[in-house]
């Protein structure tokens, strides 16, 4: 019934569109130029770091562009504020503008109306508006590079006082950070109202495939974990331009004088508390829609139902919940006291029991299961392993007592980094090719999915797992000479040059992926039916692809959304939508 | 297949049509930020040397005054939905205008506040006590202010919907109303934290 429409100009139709599939695929593409972008950053730091206080292999055009040589690479050479800068926006552009608008903007938004059955988001000009807040958040962030003192340089935690004394590249952080803020509120109640006012007739909160779960208990931990950011922010910026004393304590020395401008008695730990109660959550944000999509592709790869379903309901229900109540986990050596300690390391061990539950509920559906091993099924499996060591890393980190050790080493940037890249990313990366031919109607290139997968497999290992061993010999974070300057640094510090070394590598690894996804658009298979990989949910009984307004015809849901391998129908998979089993 | 479901009706298992559910969530998050707020000031008060008693330093029957104001907006705001239900557009218009003319005067009174304090050379940053004062109130006046633009606009140009969809535009009287009887809560709670206590 898309023709009953009037065709509408192209920047109504591409540009300034409130379908939602647009949307997602706006938010999508803008999210994988920043991850890029991010990466980029990150490329620059590993030179550093293998090679410090050696000259940047690049030619003279590339190093000009970083602006004029005294202020970042004077002959080359990396200053160490210039390591500041690539480091915080490395992990403010990996997280805020790469990672969670790809995975909730981009995949919540192209996949969850599809999944139940919707005609579009429950407020299409809302959804607009939230990709533009963001488009324009992130404007805000590349602006900041040219800034004079460069982009913000204070890590994304931003910690105080040092935030608040930082150059004007912290300012327009924050204001940056102020408009991700609001993208992420309009697009999360977004979320959350089409979830529960437009499923369709029959389908129930258990019969929602677990990908929309995921995006639910997302939504809801961005719209109440992100206000209270926006209120820190609010009270830094307060600092920055109106010298208020919010996070500035008495008596503060910077490089022995005392702040003339600022009265004093503030409390540094406000901010650590109020940032790591949006943060955690944030870690959720990060992980769920991942896991959502991985249950998605297993359960349809493996031809069999997932394992536990229902377990796995409720265990990302109470992580939702529990979420907000061990964000001090992450501040256990600035003095809170045993007691407190004591009970954020009590929530936090609680808290990796339903993440546990979800992992092994999908390691189990694998079992008895006739397995097809195409690339989003890959990335899917390998997403498993990889998010496991990450997980199973963080727990020394949430005992206060070993924390103590290995707070703020290379032993937390691997944990997390094993969660995000090998875990996050590589869900992610299992939705493009899952969902591309949906979006497309056309296939990705297998060869150069495998070309893709192994690659990048082998390099996240070479890169993630020494960090592990650096952080444990008790190499600090945020140094940017990498470590050389420490007497117990000298071992490990090989390590340096192999993990620069696979990071280049994945780059490398990267390039078969972005021919792929460019090539596969216009020459790519194309799909013989609406539903390639004879899947259940409702999303593959619209047409290829989808038309404004989705369905063509009124959907009625009767069944679970995982039944593969029903016994007594002649296919292996019965549509959510169909009434009687064949 | 493309209007979007429940835009004016109530959906039956939630009992509510998408915009009030939305705005519900927004203010979900609302409370979060203020919460947020009124733990750095307990913080801010916990951690302080001194902290000066509210009702010493501030104007307490000019915030009582304004405490009344935005309490009668709140009941004309209900009226102005109510005359709406009842198919009164002049009693709307009326109550929805002295909504609008409490809001502004709420406004001036609080600007009388901030610039006596600005002329008696005390700003923000003068301790821990005012920054919090002057950060809470002015956040909760730019809530104000963006209720006012709303309100405006629904009583000039919004209301030509009242001609072609009079549900549709009840149901936007009421979600704006949901949202300011929350502004007018929180204020509620400011008063007494910052004048009183
Ligand atoms: C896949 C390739 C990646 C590599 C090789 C990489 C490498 C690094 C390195 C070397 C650091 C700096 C360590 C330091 O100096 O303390 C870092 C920091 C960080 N990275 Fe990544 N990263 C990658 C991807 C990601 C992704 C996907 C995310 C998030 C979604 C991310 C988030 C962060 C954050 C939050 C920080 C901390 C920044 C700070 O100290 O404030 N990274 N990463
Ligand atoms: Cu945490």
């Amino acid at each position: 019934m898309s023709d009953s429409h009037p065709k509408l100009p192209f920047w109504k139709k591409y540009i300034f569109s409130t379908d939602h599939k647009v949307i997602g695929i706006q938010y999508g593409i803008t999210a994988l130029v920043f991850l890029l972008f991010g990466f980029g950053l990150m490329m620059l730091m590993r030179w550093q770091l293998a090679y410090p206080e050696q000259p940047l292999p690049l030619p003279d055009i590339l190093l000009k562009l970083f602006g004029d040589d005294h202020t970042r690479l004077p002959g080359g050479i990396m200053l160490p504020e210039f390591y500041n800068e690539l480091g915080a926006m490395h992990g403010t552009i990996m997280i805020f503008l790469g990672v969670v608008p790809l995975a909730v903007g981009a995949f919540g938004n192209f996949v969850v109306p599809l999944q139940i059955g919707a005609p579009d988001m429950a407020f299409p000009r809302l959804n607009m508006a939230s990709y533009w807040l963001y488009f324009v958040g992130g404007c805000i962030m590349l602006f900041s590079f040219f800034l004079p003192g460069g982009a913000a340089n204070s890590g994304w935690t931003a910690y105080p006082p040092l935030s608040v004394i930082a150059t004007q590249g912290q300012t327009v952080w924050l204001f940056g950070m102020a408009f991700l803020i609001q993208s992420s509120l309009l697009g999360s109640i977004n979320i959350i109202v089409t979830i529960f006012q437009l499923r369709v007739k029959g389908l129930t909160f258990m019969r929602l495939p677990f990908f929309v779960w995921a995006q639910l208990i997302t939504s809801f931990l961005l719209l109440l974990a992100f206000p209270p950011l926006l209120g820190a922010a609010v009270l830094q910026i307060m600092d920055r331009l109106a010298h208020t004393s919010f996070f500035i304590p008495s008596g503060l020395l910077v490089s022995g004088q005392e702040l003339v401008e600022y009265s004093g008695g503030g409390s540094v730990l406000l901010w650590q508390h109020l940032f790591w109660f949006l943060a955690h959550p944030e870690v959720y944000v990060l992980t769920l829609p991942g896991m959502g999509i991985v249950a998605e592709i297993i359960a349809n790869n493996t031809r069999k139902p997932l394992w536990g379903y229902k377990s796995m309901v409720y265990s990302v229900i109470f992580l939702g919940f529990m979420s907000f109540i061990v964000w001090a986990h992450h501040m256990y050596i600035t003095g809170m006291g045993t007691a407190i300690s004591s009970f954020f390391q009590a929530t936090t061990m609680i808290i990796s029991i339903p993440s546990i539950i979800i992992l092994t509920a999908l390691f189990i559906s694998f079992w008895g299961g006739s397995i097809r091993f195409n690339t989003p099924m890959l990335f899917a499996i390998t997403f498993l392993p990889m998010f496991g060591i990450g997980g199973l890393t963080g727990l020394p980190l949430g005992i206060a007592i070993t924390d103590v050790h290995l707070h703020d080493t290379y032993y937390v940037i691997g944990h997390f980094h094993y969660v995000v890249a090998p875990g996050t990313i590589f869900a992610l990366f299992a939705g493009i090719y899952f969902w591309f031919p949906k979006a497309t109607g056309r296939k990705m290139n297998e060869f150069l999915g495998h070309l893709h997968f192994w690659p990048s497999l082998i390099c996240m290992n070479i890169i993630f797992f020494p960090m592990l061993v650096q952080g444990l010999a008790g190499v600090s974070r945020r140094l940017y000479d990498g470590g050389i300057g420490y007497e117990h640094g000298q071992e490990i510090f090989a390590l340096n040059e192999l993990i620069s070394w696979g990071a280049w590598f994945l780059a490398i690894g990267q390039i078969p992926f972005i021919i792929n996804f460019f090539w596969s658009m216009f020459a790519g298979k194309k799909v013989e039916s609406d539903n390639p990989w004879n899947a259940t949910t409702l999303e593959w009984q619209t047409p290829t692809p989808p038309p404004h307004g989705n369905f063509t015809k009124e959907m009625v849901v009767y069944r679970g959304p995982y039944e593969y391998s029903v016994p007594g129908a002649k296919d292996d998979f019965t549509p959510q939508s169909e009434e009687h089993i064949r | 297949m493309d209007t979007i479901p429940y835009t004016f009706e109530e959906r039956e298992d939630t009992g509510l049509y998408n915009a009030k559910f939305g705005i519900w969530l927004f203010l979900a998050s609302e409370v979060m930020l203020f919460g947020a707020l009124f733990s750095a000031y307990i913080l801010m008060r916990v951690g302080a040397v001194y902290w000066p008693v509210g009702s010493e330093t501030l104007n307490v029957p000019l915030g009582a005054i304004n405490t009344v104001v935005l309490i009668t907006s709140s009941v004309t705001m209900l009226l102005s939905w109510a005359a709406l239900k009842q198919n009164n557009f002049g009693k709307f218009r009326l109550m929805l205008g002295l909504t609008i003319l409490c809001a502004l005067a709420f406004m001036c009174i609080k600007s009388v506040e901030y610039s006596a304090k600005f002329s008696h050379g005390i700003f923000p940053k003068e301790n821990t006590y005012y920054a919090i004062y002057f950060t809470l109130t002015g956040l909760h006046a730019l809530h104000i202010v963006g209720g006012i633009i709303v309100l405006v606009y629904l009583w000039g140009p919004g209301a030509k919907m009242w001609k072609t969809n009079p549900i549709q535009f009840t149901n936007r009287l009421e979600v704006v109303g949901l949202y300011w009887h929350f502004v007018d809560l929180v204020w509620i709670f400011l008063f007494p934290v910052l004048y009183l206590l």
